[in-house]
């Protein structure tokens, strides 16, 4: 039960686009099409669940013990830019499709502060997460910037058909219309 | 392109929030005050100035292949500074900006000058872009900031503008894309108007 609370509050509650802000270079920068958006979100949710079980256990079992927390920011980074070159090769060898597919979005994940944001949440003292419950967490996360991006992409879609006034063309646009979305999303609120 | 042009290039034609859309996550998770942006702005440009000098002055000595990584390290460690200055001296600043501080890392704007200019400029040159771009930066967090306190809060820096309640929405997440949305279009239009003349 308390994992559907997690994965609940993460999707709808806090989610990571649209309430902590996280994110957002790839919600605006690969939202254009449904298809780009899907294959994003398959991406980040592969690099965001491995990256967090790993982070979790080197803060927990390196960074805690010998009394270097404050490492953590430039040991995560090293830990997800590594982690990514990884999953590409081996995705490379072990299955093309996969790599077709995924491919060109995994470089962009380095700097995708979604990823660092919640490896970081993750080992926060308050939430006092044990290693599933990152995980579970992690997941969540991954649910809730894979449901923002692509219900963003299909309006952003509809919205290249729109005349839309001159100033407001492009990114203005896209940017009121995921405020309206994150207004829609603030009826989540309180919901566990 | 005179040191001049190469310095105030990041307010309104380059500027990384409104025209290059950088870094837009803490410009907008933090600029809930004016002063919260200009804190986040002041944080980022003290990062970009120190990694532009140190990227100008060793990108003779990095093998090209693993630049990225050591650009990564050396922007982290002075983000690590940057965190646990702010945590010793401006504890209030520190809690209110949380999560965005250790973010600093991946914001594409201090890595894409560290890529884009200081390793290809020398370290004068790096210094002034760095401080042109990341007060730019500060201006654009500023403005937004300042939007949403008028609007949402009806103060300035903390002082009272009008009595009652400002709109709430414009303190809460939707008012953070709507507001930026408008900044940028202004922009846009402010932008169109130097170039005409």
């Amino acid at each position: 039960m308390e994992y559907i609370i997690i994965i609940i509050g993460a999707v709808f509650v806090n989610n990571i686009v649209l309430a902590q802000f996280l994110g957002i270079c790839p919600y605006l920068g690969v939202s254009a099409k449904v298809s780009t958006s899907i294959g994003m979100s398959g991406a980040v949710m592969f690099v965001m669940t491995l990256a967090t079980l790993v982070t979790f256990l080197i803060f927990n079992y390196i960074l805690v013990p010998f009394n270097i927390e404050y490492l953590q920011t430039i040991s995560y980074i090293l830990v997800v830019a590594s982690l990514v070159q990884m999953v590409e090769i081996i995705l490379k060898k072990v299955s093309p499709a996969l790599y077709q597919a995924l491919g060109i979005f995994l470089p962009l994940i380095v700097t995708n502060c979604a990823i660092l944001g919640v490896t970081i949440l993750a080992v926060r003292e308050d939430f006092g997460f044990n290693l599933l419950e990152g995980v579970v967490f992690a997941i969540g996360n991954a649910l809730g910037f894979a449901l923002t991006i692509i219900l963003f992409a299909g309006i952003r879609e509809h919205l290249e058909l729109v005349d839309v006034p001159k100033g407001m063309r492009g990114a203005p646009a896209a940017l009121v219309v995921a405020g309206i979305l994150a207004l829609a999303f603030m009826g989540f609120a309180n919901l566990v | 392109m005179g040191q001049l042009q190469n310095f105030t290039k990041g307010f309104v034609k380059d500027n990384p929030v409104f025209v290059l859309l950088l870094g837009l996550c803490p410009a907008l998770g933090v600029t809930t005050s004016a002063f919260n942006g200009l804190g986040m702005g002041l944080a980022t440009t003290f990062v970009l100035v120190s990694s532009n000098i140190v990227v100008s002055l060793i990108k003779n000595l990095i093998p090209a292949k693993v630049r990225i990584p050591s650009y990564i390290v050396v922007i982290a460690s002075f983000v690590t500074i940057t965190d646990l200055v702010m945590e010793a001296y401006m504890p209030a600043l520190f809690e209110s900006l949380g999560l965005f501080i250790p973010l600093i890392v991946v914001n594409c704007l201090v890595m894409g000058r560290a890529e884009a200019f200081a390793s290809k400029n020398n370290t004068w040159s790096a210094i002034v872009d760095g401080f042109g771009m990341g007060l730019g930066f500060s201006f654009a967090l500023t403005m937004l900031g300042g939007l949403r306190e008028i609007l949402g809060a009806g103060e300035i820096f903390g002082w009272s503008l009008f009595a009652g309640d400002g709109m709430l929405v414009f303190v809460l997440a939707p008012g953070a894309f709507i507001g930026l949305g408008y900044l940028v279009a202004l922009n846009n239009i402010v932008k169109e108007r130097l170039e005409r003349r």
